[in-house]
């Protein structure tokens, strides 16, 4: 109860907040003194307030105070505690307090972190993240309070839907938001760039640090969620272009895209316009998405549930940003010198220049794919649906110059080059060519493509190693993530080629023989736990080489809300995982079951860990060469 | 410069070839119904799902398969009863032409802004 | 000169984009197909329930009436709800109804029948949900009007209720 009132109260002082920096900031705008030390004070109790607001409804899901609307919608007493607290963000009101704690949070550091920077660059930094921050408090304090009090007080929740009570999706919103929402600070300090004309080397080199951040953290967050998906949803998939994980895929394109134009930037002062625009379409990226997402207008498994009216408000927000961003940089913006633009073909410039043309091929087939069914519908009142085959058609191809793009660019100096270690270069190549011919030779129809595709990764594969392994580790940061990228798409390519996978019904006590082992339904056990029944059932796999293992996948009852669920049992080594799940058959006494055997799969997400290894490791580099 | 771009073409050109590889009636029969929407199920292609209509859409996948019916046919099949909604492929037809060709016209888009900005200063 | 033009389609295609998302909003995101498309009664063989032999959709069409085929299931909540406005149809002359008992066990759904009363004039089986799909169905219970000229002209999912009773008269007359 009390909980609520401060939580509501710590709202409204947040917004007060930011009317009075902002004040203070313009008045402090003209004068040549240093800073107003006040403005990093405020700053800093803004985060407070967040932090408190944001508290107090973790307490009231703690406790279970139904008085609290939100708490009601998404929770029930017999859940367990961890998924008390992770549900107080796994609702719209709530992750929408996880948005403000980013925002403020990476002012408030911004400002702590660039004292070195000019003052006029930074008010303005603060001034441009305050109108987003400003935004979202008078969203959530219209549209989605999440302290609405209920009258008379419920005496139980309606409870959180049991595939959200998870581990890898509790922490998924926050590691996400980090990164989605971080790059807010990078949108902000942007355009004050833009407006002071100190978009430059040294511009550069300040904000990559911020880049670095929100990537790493976007790349983690998307991996979390493609665990939860395949360890949770119980089909064995990790992707989906489901539109909510698009909508997290966007941002992190075009985050790519700036990370290495800001390596150009902070060498030589070029392209400079297209960073800007890079850094507000990141942002815009992020905002269209909550949009899609929390809006109604998609229809998702993802999405939350929703009313138009909040569609309307962050629709108007979002163009209001757009026309704001857009305008400072065509008001401001000016052309850079003309020389340090010239950019000859053999050269590490060029090589990025072609990144990002990939990187904004990807985004826009991810991006229309998204979005245009939703502009057909309302053109021709037509409903299509884009799915995964349209996105693999589109992008899979690609791939095969982009890694080749991806090994050579690095091997090429800056300005302009010649390809050092032509030799070198050549033998890789045709060694990665024969290698993979003979790897699948007989493990797939489609003979020439994947030859194709798997030899373009290997060759980014060894000569990453190579330059691991010879070269000095002058780039080695660089090098970590591209060899994690080679290790993904080698790791998804064999993945896919060499899954296999059982579809079965089976009873209890009964055997099932195929051509690589056994699978015996030994016996089923019911469980109780705290806010649901299972019927746990095992199972013993034999394969050709008489070992066996154990799977034990559940069928979960749910009490509030009633759902069942199926539970995978995975069992996962560095080679390959065994995924096993059940199913009921209505009004049948046998047992549905899916066995897959899918070999490298943990591999994927090592290598998404060492492509984030390598932004973390240019964070650290950084501060060392200082 | 030349050599990389006729390799760039010669290995799209392969990328587009996968597009047409056949298969077997199983693997057939898998792509299908992995194509297929479930309509009752949130998200779910009709391989996925253990629903009611899921296991009626697999029968009848099943039996027009053995029929000797293509692939193009089954899918305009349950276009028919059940609108483009129901297949994940989105045809290439009037109404997808800009969905399929977009990507690609700002792919060259973007290639011609590279190529002038980098031949420019290469004068 | 050339700056100009490009902001100015920049704005063109921002308004253009505001107003799609922006009606978009308004539409339903879920989905049901579409109900408009005025088709012919599929070609099938089914079995029948109470002879328990088989019989094809030109013998079971036969008449020169209005059909009315509702597809059932004993096990289906929403059908025992809009049962008694079957019934009430049944009786009038112009029109005949066809029972599609949908994956339903025999003897239940005889039971349902002798406690609910029969509204129709012939109930085909589909154990497999085949003949469903053949009618574009993919949920129980839904309701297809058939005029005489052998054409779908409307389909209802989910159960009816009186005011599409009222449509349907109006349909037959």
């Amino acid at each position: 109860m009390l909980a609520n009132q401060i939580g509501y109260y710590s709202l409204i002082l947040g917004l007060l907040l930011s009317v009075l920096l902002c004040g203070i900031s313009i008045k402090d705008f003209n004068n040549n003194k240093h800073i107003n030390q006040n403005i990093l004070s405020l700053s800093f109790l803004q985060l407070v307030f967040v932090i408190v607001s944001f508290l107090s409804l973790i307490i009231s899901f703690i406790n279970s105070d139904f008085s609290n609307e939100t708490v009601f919608n998404n929770s029930h007493t017999t859940k367990p505690l961890f998924y008390k607290i992770s549900g107080t963000w796994g609702n719209h009101e709530g992750s929408l307090l996880l948005w403000l704690l980013v925002l403020t949070l990476f002012i408030f550091l911004f400002l702590i972190k660039s004292r070195e920077q000019p003052k006029k660059y930074r008010i303005l930094t603060l001034l441009f993240q305050q109108i987003i921050i400003i935004g979202f408090f008078l969203f959530i304090l219209m549209t989605s309070n999440p302290f609405n009090y209920l009258f008379p007080i419920p005496n139980e929740g309606l409870g959180l839907n049991p595939i959200l009570q998870d581990p890898a999706l509790a922490i998924h919103p926050p590691i996400l938001y980090l990164g989605y929402v971080g790059t807010s600070i990078i949108f902000s300090s942007s355009l004050a760039a833009v407006m002071q004309s100190y978009v430059s080397k040294q511009w550069g080199q300040h904000i990559k640090k911020w880049v670095l951040v929100s990537w790493i953290f976007l790349t983690i967050g998307i991996m979390l969620g493609s665990i939860w998906a395949y360890y949770e949803l119980g089909w064995g998939g990790f992707w989906f272009w489901d539109p909510v994980e698009n909508v997290s895929l966007m941002p992190w394109l075009t985050l790519t895209a700036l990370l290495h134009c800001i390596v150009v930037l902070e060498r030589r002062a070029a392209l400079t316009s297209w960073v800007v625009i890079l850094s507000i379409t990141t942002f815009t990226l992020s905002m269209c998405g909550t949009f899609l997402v929390r809006s109604g207008i998609l229809n998702s498994v993802h999405t939350f549930a929703n009313d138009p009216t909040r569609g309307i408000f962050i629709l108007i927000f979002l163009f209001i940003l757009i026309v704001l961003s857009l305008g400072i940089f065509f008001i401001f913006h000016k052309e850079n010198n003309k020389r340090s633009n010239n950019f000859f073909w053999l050269s590490r410039e060029t090589s990025i220049l072609i990144n990002n043309w990939f990187m904004m091929y990807f985004l826009s087939v991810v991006l229309i794919g998204t979005v245009y069914p939703i502009f057909l519908d309302v053109i021709s009142s037509e409903k299509i649906s884009v799915g995964p085959p349209f996105y693999q058609k589109l992008i899979v191809p690609f791939l095969i110059p982009f890694l080749l793009f991806m090994s050579l660019g690095p091997q090429l100096k800056w300005i302009k080059s010649k390809i050092e270690n032509k030799n070198s270069l050549i033998i890789i190549f045709i060694v990665s060519i024969m290698l993979t011919f003979f790897i699948i030779k007989n493990l797939t129809t489609d003979l020439l493509f994947y030859t194709v595709l798997i030899s373009a990764a290997l060759f980014l594969f060894f000569t990453t190693l190579k330059e691991l392994f010879i070269k000095k580790f002058n780039n080695i940061s660089q090098t970590v993530s591209h060899f994690g990228f080679s290790l993904l798409i080698l790791s998804i390519l064999f993945n896919s080629i060499l899954s296999s996978e059982i579809i079965t019904n089976i009873k209890i006590g009964e055997k099932y023989d195929y051509n690589k082992g056994e699978i015996f339904f030994k016996k089923i056990e019911e469980r109780k736990e705290s806010n649901f029944n299972s019927i746990i059932a095992y199972f013993e796999i034999k394969d050709k080489n008489e070992k066996i293992i154990e799977l034990k996948p559940e069928i979960r009852i749910y009490n509030q809300p009633i759902i069942i669920t199926s539970e995978a049992d995975i069992r996962t080594t560095l080679l390959e995982d065994k995924f096993l799940v059940m199913n009921l058959v209505k009004g049948k006494e046998y047992f549905n079951i899916r066995y897959q055997v899918k070999p490298f799969m943990v591999w994927i997400w090592i290598s998404v860990l060492l492509l984030s290894l390598g932004g973390l490791m240019s964070l650290f580099k950084k501060k060392n060469e200082k | 410069m030349k050599i990389l771009k006729i390799f760039m073409i010669v290995f799209l050109f392969i990328g587009f070839s996968y597009l047409k590889a056949g298969e077997k009636n199983d693997e057939l029969k898998s792509k299908i119904l992995k194509n297929i929407r479930c309509l009752i199920c949130q998200g779910q292609s009709v391989y996925d799902s253990e629903s009611d209509f899921a296991s009626s859409i697999k029968l009848i996948v099943d039996r027009k398969i053995n029929e000797g019916l293509k692939e193009k046919k089954i899918y305009e099949f349950l276009t028919g009863k059940y609108g483009d909604w129901i297949i994940y492929d989105p045809k290439l037809n009037i109404k997808t032409y800009i969905l399929w060709l977009l990507p690609l016209f700002l792919f060259l888009f973007g290639g011609v802004i590279i190529y002038k900005k980098i031949y420019k200063n290469e004068k | 000169m050339k700056n100009k033009f490009n902001i100015f389609i920049i704005i063109v295609f921002l308004s253009f984009c505001f107003v799609v998302f922006f009606k978009g909003l308004n539409h339903s995101n879920t989905y049901t197909p579409k109900n408009n498309n005025k088709k012919n009664i599929p070609i099938f063989e089914a079995k029948d329930f109470n002879s328990n032999t088989f019989t094809n959709s030109e013998k079971i069409f036969e008449k020169d009436v209005f059909y009315i085929v509702n597809i059932w299931a004993s096990w289906c909540v929403p059908c025992r709800t809009e049962h008694p406005l079957l019934m009430k149809l049944s009786k009038n002359q112009l029109v005949k109804l066809i029972g599609i008992n949908y994956r339903d066990n025999q003897t239940n759904a005889k039971k349902f029948i002798n406690e609910f009363g029969n509204p129709y004039s012939q109930i085909l089986i589909d154990n497999d949900g085949i003949l469903s799909v053949e009618f574009g169905a993919y949920g129980v219970p839904e309701t297809f009007i058939i005029n005489k000229d052998k054409i779908i002209i409307k389909k209802f999912i989910g159960p009816i209720n009186q005011e599409i009773v009222e449509k349907i008269k109006l349909i037959i007359k």
